[in-house]
């Protein structure tokens, strides 16, 4: 629940030390009916030149049910993309001076009697100068745009390189960091992930995935850090897994334990081997387990390869686990039907199931065209699976198919 | 990149649809393309605004605070916190081609579109190549379908085809005639018919202006068709009935349009030609032969509004298809 810019006019921003508006003033102000204003401005003095701000929390505002409605806000401000989500509160922390939050109760002993301030009452030239009269930020907004020059987090975030464009599309993400204080919250949490061997330059992108981060515990963290290493994970394996696979501190231990303990199990594999496919795809221990159910499914009845060659596969290329079932059965319908290359030459060359089916089909037909296509070993002229998916099309086309690119291209006109 | 990008992006060009791409999935390839291409440039330089900040005043002595105006930097319009510039384009697509044709397909960006519908008015023929499979009938007419006949071919030659192809063109040819709505007794309207030039300049059923066979070796055959308004399943349709005339079946294995208009295949950009330098530089090599032919085309159809038959004119309940799509035409080639 946030309050419209309307409400408050624009020489409330101009707090300065002496010559303050008391909590008081403002209520006998601005007070509707019905309403409790549990709103505290601190007194404290205002040492930096930046325009300062208001704080709100919301967890003790109280307003009256006509305010509880945030249509109303959509209409006033405009600019809500979504009202049912929470709207994001302009909480914005000046660099280290922290505006001690309001208090809950409102101390009303003797301050009835102070006038309140007309703007229409002239002023000494030295007060006019200190009225900083800067526009008032947006009380809610859809961008973090109109806040990341007034936030000292932000605009340090931005420096070391976290896509914030990305991060607004998800407003509680885009609350958290602007409520979080970069020295007390955010340092940590960058210092522990440097230890954990991230470079600078990557911790924009890994802080973009994962902003979820700054709200897990740092002890947490730790603790899955320390379990990894038991299962004699070297730190640079471990930094590689985080970096590649964002969101692999935030599963718990025993959740890590039971995906190590399911690759091991469905994959029968040794240990150093499920170490070594985890660590070169880590986004396994993150992403759902279904998908790599069905595939181990397919790849054993559909397709009817065997257990070790199933095996085989996947520690040369891990990302088939994950890959999407309609796609595998395509493309092996036509490396095996069409292009007639049985089993224990496709388990040779598992790269075939990483292609785009469009370049296998293309090049194949271009092959055949030519009387080319030629994939036993045992005869002449065999052409390799890895290197007919693999290769640029120059390569293919020199090398392999020894004709001229236009050549290929031509063919392809006539498909 | 920007700015300068997206200016030189406007008009039409051709791209060649590969067998099992839906068209709309190749438009939106390409638009991914093209905003691949445009966001990609070098970061803008950082920028500063004005603030008017307290401070003491310089050179005097006394801890007087005035406002003086600083430079201060900003990030408001740093890239990481705007995002992208370019998040989508406006792609149209011009005569469309079903998942298992493949062929020339002539898409339009940005103030092209409205060439699109210049394109669309004047009703030009396209050149299609159709492989055709004798000895089976399925209930979609293509050879993937369900099959519902098979027969034998034996009695089938090549002058028997020709023969039925020349029927069907002599047929169409008369239709074309009909539809087009000419008075056939001015002479203009007969010297056109001379010249080949009769065409209908609003909807009409699928017409074919000529048809021929370019290869036979039973059961496949090639033929090659030049048509109007047509969809590839009346073309796969119009397989199964030379089948039948010639007293079997036939299903059709391939549809491919080798000319849209004033796109050949020459024109049509290939998959690995679908980035932003590539497409800009063949709407710019394309512009200036489509501004001409649309415009041959604006004349040619005005020319024949004034040769209807006097029964056309009878539709006196608002401006008729034809005269909108010449209006429009009008419009955006003058």
């Amino acid at each position: 629940m946030a309050l419209s810019a309307q409400q408050i006019p624009r020489w409330f921003n101009s707090i300065k030390r002496s010559s303050l508006i008391t909590a008081a003033q403002l209520r006998n102000r601005f007070q509707r009916p019905g309403q409790i204003w549990l709103h505290g401005l601190s007194a404290q003095p205002q040492v930096s030149s930046d325009s300062c701000f208001l704080q709100w929390g919301f967890k003790t505002y109280r307003t009256s049910s006509k305010w509880n409605n945030s249509s109303q806000f959509t209409k006033s401000s405009g600019q809500e993309i979504n009202s049912a989500q929470s709207t994001m509160l302009p909480s914005v922390n000046e660099q280290s001076q922290k505006i001690p939050t309001f208090d809950s109760e409102l101390s009303l002993e003797g301050l009835d009697d102070v006038p309140p301030l007309s703007p229409l009452q002239p002023i000494s030239e030295q007060e006019a100068v200190r009225i900083i009269a800067d526009p008032p930020l947006p009380p809610d907004s859809f961008t973090l745009r109109d806040y990341v020059d007034h936030s000292e987090t932000l605009r340090k975030l931005v420096l070391l390189g976290v896509d914030l464009s990305k991060i607004e599309k998800h407003p509680e993400a885009a609350n958290l960091l602007l409520r979080l204080d970069f020295e007390k919250d955010i340092n940590q949490v960058l210092l522990f992930l440097k230890d954990l061997g991230i470079e600078d330059s990557q911790l924009g992108a890994f802080l973009t995935k994962n902003y979820a981060i700054f709200s897990e515990d740092l002890e947490n963290l730790k603790t899955r850090v320390a379990y990894l290493q038991s299962k004699s994970f070297s730190k640079a394996d471990i930094a590689q897994m985080v970096r590649k696979a964002p969101f692999l501190l935030n599963f718990s231990v025993e959740r890590l334990d039971n995906r190590l303990g399911f690759f091991q199990k469905e994959l029968e594999l040794s240990v150093k081997k499920t170490r070594d496919l985890v660590v070169r795809l880590p986004r396994l221990l993150t992403g759902s387990l279904e998908p790599v159910k069905e595939n181990m499914k397919v790849y054993r009845l559909e397709l009817g390869f065997k257990h070790n060659e199933i095996q085989h596969m996947i520690t040369k290329i891990p990302k088939m686990l994950t890959a999407n079932k309609r796609k595998l059965t395509e493309t092996f319908d036509f490396v095996h039907n069409v292009m007639s290359i049985p089993h224990h030459i496709i388990v040779r060359f598992p790269q075939v199931f990483n292609a785009r089916l469009f370049k296998v089909q293309e090049r194949h037909l271009f092959l055949a065209y030519l009387g080319r296509a030629q994939y036993d070993p045992a005869k002449a002229n065999y052409i390799s699976l890895d290197k007919l998916v693999s290769v640029p099309d120059e390569i293919f086309c020199e090398d392999l198919a020894k004709a001229s690119v236009q050549d290929f291209e031509k063919f392809l006109k006539t498909l | 990149m920007g700015a300068a990008g997206v200016a030189r992006l406007h008009g039409l060009f051709a791209t060649y649809k590969p067998p099992g791409l839906h068209w709309k999935h190749l438009r939106d390839t390409v638009e991914l393309q093209l905003l691949k291409g445009l966001n990609a440039g070098k970061p803008p330089a950082p920028e500063q605004r004005v603030r008017f900040l307290l401070g003491p005043v310089e050179g005097s002595e006394d801890k007087e605070l005035t406002l003086t105006a600083t430079s201060v930097p900003t990030l408001t319009n740093h890239p990481l916190v705007r995002g992208p510039a370019f998040t989508s384009l406006k792609i149209g697509v011009g005569h469309r081609l079903d998942a298992q044709a493949s062929g020339v397909l002539v898409l339009g960006v940005g103030q092209g579109r409205s060439l699109l519908t210049d394109m669309y008015n004047a009703h030009l023929t396209k050149d299609y190549t159709v492989r055709g499979l004798l000895g089976k009938a399925t209930d979609d007419f293509r050879e993937d379908g369900r099959l519902v006949e098979k027969t034998t071919y034996d009695h089938v030659t090549r002058e028997k085809l020709d023969r039925i192809l020349a029927v069907i063109q002599g047929s169409h040819q008369k239709a074309l005639v009909t539809y087009s709505n000419l008075d056939l007794q001015t002479q203009e309207a007969y010297e056109m018919a001379v010249k080949g030039l009769i065409r209908p300049m609003n909807k009409s059923p699928m017409l074919i202006t000529g048809i021929r066979c370019l290869h036979f070796a039973p059961p496949e055959f090639l033929l090659e068709v030049q048509c109007m308004h047509e969809t590839q399943k009346q073309l796969r349709r119009l397989v199964h009935e030379i089948g039948l005339e010639l007293k079997t079946t036939a299903v059709c294995s391939h549809v491919r349009r080798t000319r849209d208009g004033f796109f050949t295949l020459d024109d049509a950009l290939l998959r690995t030609q679908w980035d932003l330098h590539s497409i800009q530089d063949a709407i710019q090599v394309a512009a200036p032969r489509v501004a001409a032919e649309l415009e041959k085309n604006l004349r040619l159809g005005l020319g024949t509004q004034q040769l209807h038959s006097p029964g056309w004119h009878g539709d006196n309940e608002g401006p008729s298809p034809a005269l909108e799509g010449w209006a429009a035409g009008g419009a955006a080639g003058g």
